[in-house]
């Protein structure tokens, strides 16, 4: 079985369903002849020509609101959005529109559209190039919001996102595009929306997390294992719609949770768990509940990122925290 | 020596009437149209309906018995001269005061009640009918008919999108990056721009410095056309032209209606807190339905008796259209949760449940303050 990074990973998904299916199209800026400027969507334009890998116009808007239309009339677009600080152009179409025409058109139109864009800090980017913005997505009916944090997964779960009908706002985390390769199998398969995966198996605490704080929490799982905490790590991989039955379980298991994310921490996704994990196991709730979080700040440009981020050391003090209550 | 500056007044782009205010037509153009008498009468009959239909939602909402409604009094013939040059398989992606276009399109006028009523029913648009639904945001849609336009080049089909928006919608970014993209693909799309002078209160020319709305196309690489918009015949040929040359990979076209919105902005508006009563009275004079009138009789293709017998008919046509509409049976409230997703997802289920279990604590509806 071939070993890929995520970025090789993404690219096979969209070959595959492009092959599969001829009325996928990928669109956005520099994702044609240029390949993506993280080469995401590199050869496609070789195979499947200008009309099916589109290089737009630099217009965020433009991009997303011709690719509703074109989901309307029949194709399958993927539009690219080059950095997660550009998708607020795009927001309007996003949240007035692809999340919405499903419903004020009582189930005639649908919007398969998927919205994918590196998102999160970590790789010493510019101004606006290192934001989470899962939680504006999240809090708008209508939309799927899914985040892979390994290659197996970003394969399978653009495949899924591209064939669902619904419009799928598909977050990829930047840090982890080549940090490390993994087995990917070749040709067609789902990781299917909306089943949270246990990354590491544990007893004593929760500790949920998603995209790029994924390896941060295993970091964190695997250090609390030499001090014999056994920690169980919860990738969501899908924020909406949310596997809420797999968080639900392992709390009833352990009774301690940790939240991580990258985001800052007031109206974070964190904050709908922490409510959700209060309306369905409060019984057994060892103690309150913890979240790691970005702060209420943007996040830093390079000198000051890795402290904003949450790390291993902020992770464990979580940990710790709920478990000396 | 200096070189000599030229200022040019002229317009950059050209400005097409046939049918004047007084009826009057050169018989030439009027041939060039194609158009047979019962295509005359056919026009002439949309438009009353469309003013019947007009009046009737503007007293039912006066009455309480419909929401906030936007009216089109007096955009007849921008409405009916366009969609009249349109094809089944053509998208339309209207704003939020096409009536007439709908309605010429096979939306029911009760499905038209329907929506001003409150009810998202009414944006149900038939199984196979390519109209996209009302769009209320401003200058949204321009992109989504740039985009279904483009889908049906990319696909080779033969068909085209026109999408109505107003003169206040061109100063929106969507309205600028959907021309952008039609330009440089070369999609398939008329955009018609019904400038009827207003943007609720805000003057055209608080909209841009520019002299047209129609000359902003030559910046995107196309050509822009205005044509007076109360005048159906000319509505009708320049829509079937912008037409056939985008069937023929031309591209697209902007059209500029000039045209007026001879009352309020919406039912929740009063005109007179922002323009002159002699503007209006100016603009009643160049009524589109007037001046198709004037014609048909001169061309003896209508009498007295040919009028009384359609008004008859355009109310008796809206009548029962109310009549369905005030008997539509009361919802259910499924309806808020089910079209969210193609799949009701476990939290939707969740307070679809609450709300039902709430509702049966009250004897099945909402408690009585």
């Amino acid at each position: 079985m071939p070993q890929l990074n995520i970025v090789q990973a993404i690219n096979d998904a969209l070959r595959t369903e492009m092959r599969r299916d001829p009325t996928v199209v990928v669109m956005g800026e520099d994702v044609g002849v240029n390949g993506g400027v993280f080469r995401v969507t590199e050869n496609l334009y070789k195979e499947f020509g200008p009309d099916r890998s589109i290089d737009t116009p630099l217009s965020e808007a433009g991009i997303v609101g011709t690719a509703i239309g074109m989901a309307i009339n029949g194709l399958k677009p993927v539009a690219e959005i080059q950095f997660d600080g550009f998708l607020p152009p795009a927001f309007d179409q996003i949240i007035s529109h692809a999340a919405r025409i499903c419903w004020r058109s009582r189930g005639r139109f649908h919007v398969p559209i998927v919205i994918r864009a590196p998102y999160g800090g970590g790789i010493r980017a510019p101004e606006y190039h290192s934001e989470s913005p899962e939680a504006y997505y999240a809090h708008t009916p209508g939309l799927k919001v899914v985040i892979p944090s390994n290659p197996y997964d970003a394969k399978g779960l653009l495949i899924a996102a591209i064939r669902d009908p619904d419009p799928v706002i598909y977050l990829e985390p930047k840090r982890l595009y080549r940090a490390f390769r993994a087995e990917v199998p070749e040709g067609d398969y789902i990781v299917p929306i909306g089943k949270a995966r246990i990354a590491h198996e544990g007893s004593h605490v929760t500790l949920i997390a998603w995209g790029a704080m994924i390896p941060v929490a295993l970091g964190a799982a695997e250090k609390m294992a030499a001090q014999n905490v056994s920690v169980e790590v919860i990738d969501l991989r899908t924020i909406v719609p949310l596997d809420v039955e797999t968080v639900i379980e392992s709390v009833k298991k352990t009774g301690r949770v940790v939240i991580l994310h990258e985001a800052p921490r007031t109206c974070g996704f964190g904050a709908e768990l922490a409510a959700l994990v209060n309306d369905k196991a409060f019984e057994y709730l060892q103690a309150p509940i913890v979240r790691v979080t970005g702060f209420d700040t943007f996040i830093p440009q390079a000198r000051l990122e890795d402290y904003y981020l949450p790390d291993v050391g902020r992770c464990l003090k979580g940990i710790e925290k709920v478990l000396s209550y | 020596m200096a070189a000599k500056v030229t200022l040019q007044r002229e317009s950059l782009v050209p400005f097409i009437q046939i049918l004047g205010p007084d009826g009057m037509a050169n018989p030439n153009d009027v041939v060039e149209l194609g158009l047979k008498p019962h295509d005359f009468k056919a026009l002439y009959r949309w438009m009353v309906l469309a003013r019947t239909f007009d009046e009737r939602a503007l007293a039912l909402q006066r009455q309480g018995r419909l929401g906030t409604y936007a009216p089109l009094l007096g955009q007849e013939a921008a409405q009916v001269g366009s969609a009249y040059a349109l094809k089944p398989e053509d998208w339309v992606f209207p704003s939020y005061r096409e009536h007439a276009v709908l309605a010429m399109r096979g939306q029911s006028w009760l499905q038209l009640f329907t929506y001003w009523g409150g009810n998202e029913e009414g944006n149900r648009i038939p199984e196979g009918m390519r109209n996209f639904m009302i769009c209320v945001p401003i200058a949204t849609q321009i992109l989504h008919a740039t985009g279904a336009a483009w889908a049906a080049k990319l696909k080779g089909e033969k068909s085209c999108a026109i999408v109505y928006f107003g003169d206040g919608a061109t100063s929106e970014g969507d309205f600028h990056e959907g021309l952008n993209f039609a330009g440089v693909f070369k999609v398939p799309v008329v955009f018609f721009c019904q400038n009827n002078q207003y943007a609720i209160s805000v003057p055209r020319t608080r909209q841009t410095a520019s002299e047209t709305l129609a000359q902003k196309a030559l910046a995107y690489g196309f050509e822009g056309v205005q044509v007076d918009g109360n005048d159906v015949f000319a509505v009708y040929k320049v829509t079937r032209d912008a037409l056939e040359k985008a069937r023929a990979g031309g591209g697209p076209t902007l059209i500029e209606a000039v045209t007026y919105r001879l009352t309020h902005h919406t039912t929740a508006d009063d005109w007179t807190r922002y323009r002159p009563a002699e503007e209006v009275e100016m603009w009643k004079q160049k009524d589109p339905i007037k001046r198709l009138r004037l014609y048909l009789e001169k061309q003896g293709l209508w009498s007295e008796q040919d009028e009384a017998k359609l008004l008859e008919e355009a109310k008796a046509e809206i009548a029962q259209a109310v009549a369905q509409y005030e008997a539509l049976p009361k919802r259910d409230v499924e309806d808020i949760f089910k079209y969210m997703y193609a799949e009701m997802p476990w939290n939707l289920k969740e307070q679809l449940q609450e709300l039902k279990d709430y509702l049966a604590e009250h004897g099945g509806d909402l408690p009585h303050e």
